[in-house]
């Protein structure tokens, strides 16, 4: 019953699609300059019947309705409901469905939120919008369709991967989704700009707020995944340069460009082109994203099923996508004129896309390098964060200078600031406090940790004279300071983590360092849905007699049957302590992987600093209007 | 000039989104089976118990070697080695082992309790050196000939099934 309705109203929602498209267009003949009633009313209901569709795949994970094929797969009866219902995104067919709710909600948002736009712009970018959707939903309904019968109906599920059922994961496809289908919203305002004809103000008044929701969102995501990965992989690390974690960071990049050349835009002509090639690069790149980890082409930590038809329906919907975007851009952009000077706040802001265009081309290589190679050659080889980090690291370095030099300058300006400062100054001294307690160090490792202690205390300075001022601009403030802050971090947890793995029978002591790690006892026992092995061990700070237990699990589930290792993980102020165990087959002895994890706390608080400058910018910006 | 820009990005677009295309049939599994028919690594490992390398171009001395990548913690190997001691008997055939990422002490109990197959035994102390056969896993086991071209490669514990294989090769 479910799987008909779900059918059903998946079909209305394309022919509801459909039709905004048609009428879309006429309007853009028809005389007035109000958009027709009638899209109104059909956008309503489009978002009405997306919605419904949705709700429906939750009700068959919440009722365990295993007549579709796409809840036996990744559901089960006794799964907690929290974890039914997140098993909705958990795959590839229900994440594509809420792929399709976030590109009706921004198209419907849209509609309604710019009332007094002109006419032919919100046409063509209903219109440019309204083509993705129908497009995913013929992907939907013809290649990954989630409300597939299945006969005869099973009385069991085959469950949710066990890696999956975790509060964060649960919450973290959603907020990834808003931050990059919601950069669908800007590639569809950008071709329509470039069609209409729309001068570069309102282009940018009207992108703006869209690009600081979905960047926020974007880096929230992230920051969720991240947390994720630290907790339940087991690896002890926050960064992998996994593949489809690159996925996310490369749109991400685009986005961080976008937000801040739009800034420029708004005052100023010169970057209307650039404006147009990020936002429409940013949905690209998250579609390439989507190719790489939907299509199987790469081998990752995120595993949906591998299917070729499926990559090729996307790889033919970005090359169309591809296609038409540059030949409208070459149609219709406009030549810019660019009227600032070196040193002004316009040429800083440029600086931070340079940075991000080429960050984005790291870790785009990075990331396609492999999978061309095998192509062409059948070479097989895998990019990892020793190649990242050599790149990388030394770019930090003008990167955060700027970050630091760069908001102070004025719009238009040609004055240099004087870089000698107190902010200076007591970075300086900050930093041979931090330096002379360092054992040892790369330079560029320590001159990173100087400049982000610089960005930090400059930071500072500009939140205390703005606030003397009451002329605040809170949003950038936060989020320099969340990144120089989340640097620094980074780079004390690179210098001071302590890893050591060694092999262990119950009652066995292991010393390093200045720890004693006590192998005490191994119990176990069985949950409803799984059985699980849990070591106690207790770790012992000689330096300063502090005592911890610690209690990692190897735990096997039973639907589907995984193996999963479950780190232990003590976290204080300033450091985590992590354990993972694991069994070496037909011995009782076990595999311990000990991690201390200095300022983890401080990685994740940094980035989440960041994401709130975002809101604080899209709250801002909607105070003025 | 537009025009020239607009045929170079499409010219590269068509060939980044054609390559992408050819990736979609490819097999994305790791293995190492299409080793098979080429030539073994040229590789210098460390003897297990005296100074000195034994260079894999050695191997074409021998009419037959097998290369044996083995550990005392590893259950599996425990498993198969009795195949190793049934298979060292065999006099077209010399045993090569690799000790990898073992305790020399250990290694060496192991070698006393369950008997001594190897003609020669080398080690791998860090496992970066089996690397370059394509070991990503022990047990594996490698059949060269004096060719030095690799005629059969097992991933996992060898046997009786694969025993015969390789005594079918190497007494024809």
């Amino acid at each position: 019953m479910l799987s008909n309705f779900g059918i059903t109203v998946s079909i209305i929602s394309l022919l509801l699609t459909t039709s905004i498209l048609y009428l879309s267009y006429y309007d853009l003949k028809s005389s007035g300059n109000n958009v027709s009633k009638k899209i109104y009313k059909f956008a309503f209901f489009q978002i009405v019947f997306t919605f419904l569709g949705f709700i429906t795949l939750i009700v068959a994970y919440v009722i365990s309705d295993f007549s579709l094929i796409n809840v036996y797969e990744n559901s089960h009866t006794t799964k907690p409901l929290f974890y039914k219902i997140s098993g909705t995104w958990g795959n590839h067919e229900g994440s594509l469905l809420l792929w399709i709710n976030i590109l009706v909600l921004f198209s419907f948002l849209f509609l309604i939120l710019n009332k007094n736009k002109n006419k032919n712009f919100k046409l063509y970018t209903l219109i440019f919008q309204n083509l993705l959707i129908s497009a995913f939903l013929i992907f939907l309904l013809t290649n990954s369709n989630p409300f597939s019968l299945l006969y005869p109906i099973p009385t069991e599920g085959m469950g949710l991967n066990p890696i999956l059922q975790d509060p964060a994961l649960a919450i973290h496809p959603p907020l990834l989704y808003i931050g990059f289908v919601g950069s669908s919203i800007y590639f569809s305002i950008a071709l329509a700009a470039l069609i209409s004809k729309v001068d570069s103000k309102s282009l940018a008044l009207t992108i703006k707020p869209w690009v600081s929701v979905s960047w926020t969102f974007q880096t929230l995501g992230i920051l969720v995944g991240s947390i994720w990965a630290y907790y339940e992989l087991g690896w002890g690390g926050f960064w992998f340069w996994d593949p489809v974690e690159n996925s996310s960071l490369m749109p991400w990049f685009l986005m961080t460009a976008l937000l801040h050349s739009v800034l420029v835009l708004e005052r100023r002509i010169g970057l209307y082109s650039w404006v147009i090639i990020l936002s429409i690069l940013t949905f690209t790149m998250s579609v390439v994203g989507t190719f790489l980890v939907r299509s199987g082409i790469l081998n990752s930590v995120h595993t949906f099923a591998n299917d070729p038809s499926r990559g090729l329906f996307i790889l033919s919907f970005l090359a169309l996508m591809v296609f038409s975007s540059i030949f409208i851009f070459f149609k219709y952009a406009p030549d810019d004129n660019k009227n600032y000077k070196i040193f002004s706040k316009e040429s800083f802001i440029l600086a931070n896309n340079w940075f991000m265009i080429f960050f984005l081309a790291v870790v785009l290589i990075g990331t396609l390098y492999p999978v061309f190679l095998d192509t062409l050659t059948g070479q097989k080889i895998s990019v990892g964060p020793p190649y990242y980090n050599f790149i990388l690291a030394p770019f930090l370095l003008p990167l955060l200078f700027l970050m630091t030099l760069g908001p102070k300058h004025k719009w238009i300006s040609s004055d240099m600031i004087g870089i000698f400062n107190i902010a200076l100054f007591i970075s300086v001294i900050l930093f041979i406090i931090i330096f002379l307690s360092i054992k040892d160090s790369s330079i560029l490792m320590l001159l990173i940790l100087l400049f982000s202690t610089y960005l930090i205390t400059q930071t500072i300075f500009d939140f205390y004279e703005k606030f003397k001022n009451k002329n605040i601009n809170l949003s950038r403030i936060i989020s320099h300071f969340g990144f120089g802050m989340l640097i620094f971090s980074i780079s004390l947890n690179q210098i001071y983590s302590v890893e050591k793995s060694f092999n262990a029978r119950i009652g066995d002591e292991k010393n390093f360092q200045n720890y004693t790690i006590k192998f005490n006892n191994l119990e176990t026992f069985s949950k409803n849905n799984f059985k699980s092995v849990k070591g106690y061990f207790e770790i012992i700070d000689n330096k300063n007699t502090t005592s911890q237990n610690l209690t990692p699990e190897i735990r096997v589930y039973n639907q589907p049957e995984i193996i999963t290792y479950e780190a232990s993980i003590n976290t204080r102020f300033f450091s985590d302590t992590y354990l993972t165990m694991s069994n070496i087959s037909n011995s009782d002895i076990f595999n311990i992987k000990f991690q201390k994890k200095p300022f983890m706390n401080f990685i994740w608080f940094s980035v989440l600093l960041i994401s709130i400058g975002g809101i604080l910018q899209f709250l801002r910006f909607e105070k003025k209007i | 000039m537009r025009k020239k820009y607009l045929v170079i990005i499409y010219s590269i677009s068509i060939f980044v989104f054609f390559v992408l295309y050819l990736s979609l049939g490819k097999n994305k599994v790791y293995t190492t089976q299409d080793n098979i028919g080429k030539k073994i690594a040229e590789v210098q490992l460390n003897y297990f118990d005296i100074d000195g390398e034994f260079n894999t171009k050695e191997i074409s001395n021998f009419k037959f070697t097998l290369l044996n990548f083995w550990a005392s913690w590893c259950g599996p190997c425990r498993k198969e080695h009795k195949y190793l001691v049934e298979l060292s008997k065999n006099s077209n055939l010399k045993i090569v082992g690799v000790n990898f990422k073992d305790e020399k002490k250990n290694a060496l109990k192991f070698l006393n309790e369950m008997g001594n197959p190897f003609s020669i035994l080398t080690k791998d102390p860090e496992g970066k050196k089996s690397v370059n056969f394509g070991i990503y896993g022990i047990p594996e086991t490698i059949l060269i000939n004096n060719e030095l071209k690799i005629l059969k490669k097992y991933v996992g514990p060898i046997n009786s099934k694969d025993v015969k294989e390789i005594e079918k090769i190497i007494n024809k």
